[in-house]
């Protein structure tokens, strides 16, 4: 990317590329289905990469407000949304609340999306959760191999390495591997399930709650919570550990 | 479609990388694309989520790899607001609306955005449908190759498991990815063994679930 960034080519060029990439599949619906399609098309695939991929989701957005169809104050109120409202903190909330509320924790397991709403938790990619609760025999790890399919509305948007291909290949062949490598070695004897995210379900862990912390409120306990806890590649550590971090 | 995209079970990739503190866009045009996807999408038309991914899917593999998360979002956005019609095709080339073209008001605004980000669009489906297999059942994954959109990952495909549960009825991908009908069925979640899938040198306690539909799966 950063290469191209110096490339003299302006708006119109840049738009005019991603207009070819675009009509090149509006065109030629057959290229998706994997039958045979002409060089030239395939030439254009591999052509559309955007050489400075900013300049042209710019363009796109004056368009789009060009034309009355987005407004950008709401394009700023999306954004923050995702920055500063809906992330781990929301998940960490509700995991503490099982960890300090036994009825909680039964609702949660019995009927996880009406208990998260309980929180005030609801959203686009959490409409039909699922919670995983670790022991210390049977360790969940989620994964999407497909895609990036992750609830939002509990974790936020996810992480570079969970969309990455090195996780969404290795975690389900190795997940173990994957787990020392995030720094969690679980001993043999230990059940490993792996949730592949293939459908609309969505998948929240919840971890174990540390030893010696008994004297913790609620709010210190969701304070230990780490985003990745709930996704399955770490465990929650106790504070003199240096949980969080 | 045998794609790139379906990862699992693949080597060679590397290790996974993780950043401390990571923010959640890395640069401005991410939280844009973003948004901007959300904000397409949320103002209707011939649009849902499947056929979403199918676009992405659609990409071709080397470019699929080297493309960010957030650059194959930017790839889909232009060929998804000519597809649902809100642009066409000119308007993306010259940057500018057609001329004469009138202009529309936005159906969403800053004030509206709270609820839509908290809106829920399930794609369960509250209907009768006939569930084909029952919990405890063991299920083979077929061993089928579709050349469209499927959410059945490679490394399942013939493979037999058992079913854990059963999900409730859901809008069937494959179909509703091409706008050929919702199609709902029972999803079913699938346990199978890691020995089943990766051979004896897997664990002989772990296993992998995965959520599959009715019309993946046969009696074993």
């Amino acid at each position: 990317m950063a290469n191209d960034t110096k490339r003299p080519v302006g708006r119109r060029g840049f738009l005019k590329d991603a207009a070819a990439t675009a009509a090149a599949f509006v065109a030629e619906p057959s290229a998706a289905h994997g039958h045979a399609h002409h060089d030239h098309d395939h030439d254009h695939q591999h052509q559309a990469v955007p050489s400075d991929v900013a300049l042209r989701v710019k363009a796109l957005e004056s368009l789009l407000v060009e034309k009355g169809l987005v407004d950008r104050a709401a394009l700023d109120a999306v954004v923050d949304s995702y920055e500063t409202k809906i992330g781990p903190r929301n998940g960490a909330r509700v995991v503490a609340r099982a960890w300090v509320d036994a009825a909680y924790k039964k609702r949660l397991l019995a009927d996880p999306t009406a208990a998260i709403a309980e929180l005030g938790y609801s959203g686009g990619q959490g409409e039909d959760m699922v919670v995983l609760e670790n022991s210390p025999k049977t360790h969940n790890l989620v994964v999407c191999t497909l895609c990036s399919c992750y609830p939002w509305p509990v974790l936020g948007l996810p992480p570079v390495w969970y969309k990455s291909a090195p996780y969404r290949s290795r975690a389900v062949i190795d997940p173990r591997g994957v787990l020392r490598e995030f720094g969690l070695d679980l001993p043999e004897g230990v059940e490993v399930r792996v949730w592949d995210s293939t459908a609309e379900v969505r998948y929240l862990v919840l971890p174990e709650r540390p030893a010696g912390t008994d004297h913790l409120s609620e709010e210190a306990l969701a304070a230990l919570v780490t985003r990745d806890s709930m996704i399955g590649v770490t465990k929650v550590l106790p504070p003199q550990a240096g949980g969080r971090a | 479609m045998n794609g790139v995209h379906d990862m699992g079970g693949m080597h060679g990739m590397g290790p996974v990388v993780h950043e401390k503190d990571e923010p959640v866009f890395h640069e401005e045009w991410e939280g844009r694309v973003y948004a901007l996807t959300r904000l397409v999408r949320a103002g209707g038309g011939r649009w849902n989520i499947d056929a979403g991914r199918y676009e992405i899917e659609r990409i071709a593999p080397a470019e699929y790899l080297r493309m960010s998360y957030y650059e194959r979002w930017a790839w889909r956005l232009p060929i998804q607001a000519i597809k649902i019609g809100l642009v066409t095709q000119a308007e993306v080339e010259s940057g500018s609306p057609a001329p004469g073209s009138a202009k529309a008001t936005p159906q969403l605004t800053a004030a509206s955005v709270p609820a839509m980000v908290a809106t829920r669009v399930s794609t369960k489906r509250d209907v009768d449908v006939k569930a084909t297999f029952k919990r405890g059942q063991r299920v083979r994954a077929r061993n089928m190759h579709p050349t469209g959109h499927t959410r059945l990952p490679r490394y399942a495909r013939g493979k037999v498991g058992a079913v854990a549960e059963d999900r409730g009825v859901f809008v069937f991908p494959d179909t509703n990815a091409e706008f050929l009908g919702e199609k709902p069925q029972h999803l079913y979640s699938v346990r199978f063994t890691a020995r089943e899938l990766w051979g004896d040198r897997a664990s002989p306690r772990d296993s992998v679930y995965l959520d599959l539909w009715d019309d993946y799966l046969e009696r074993v």
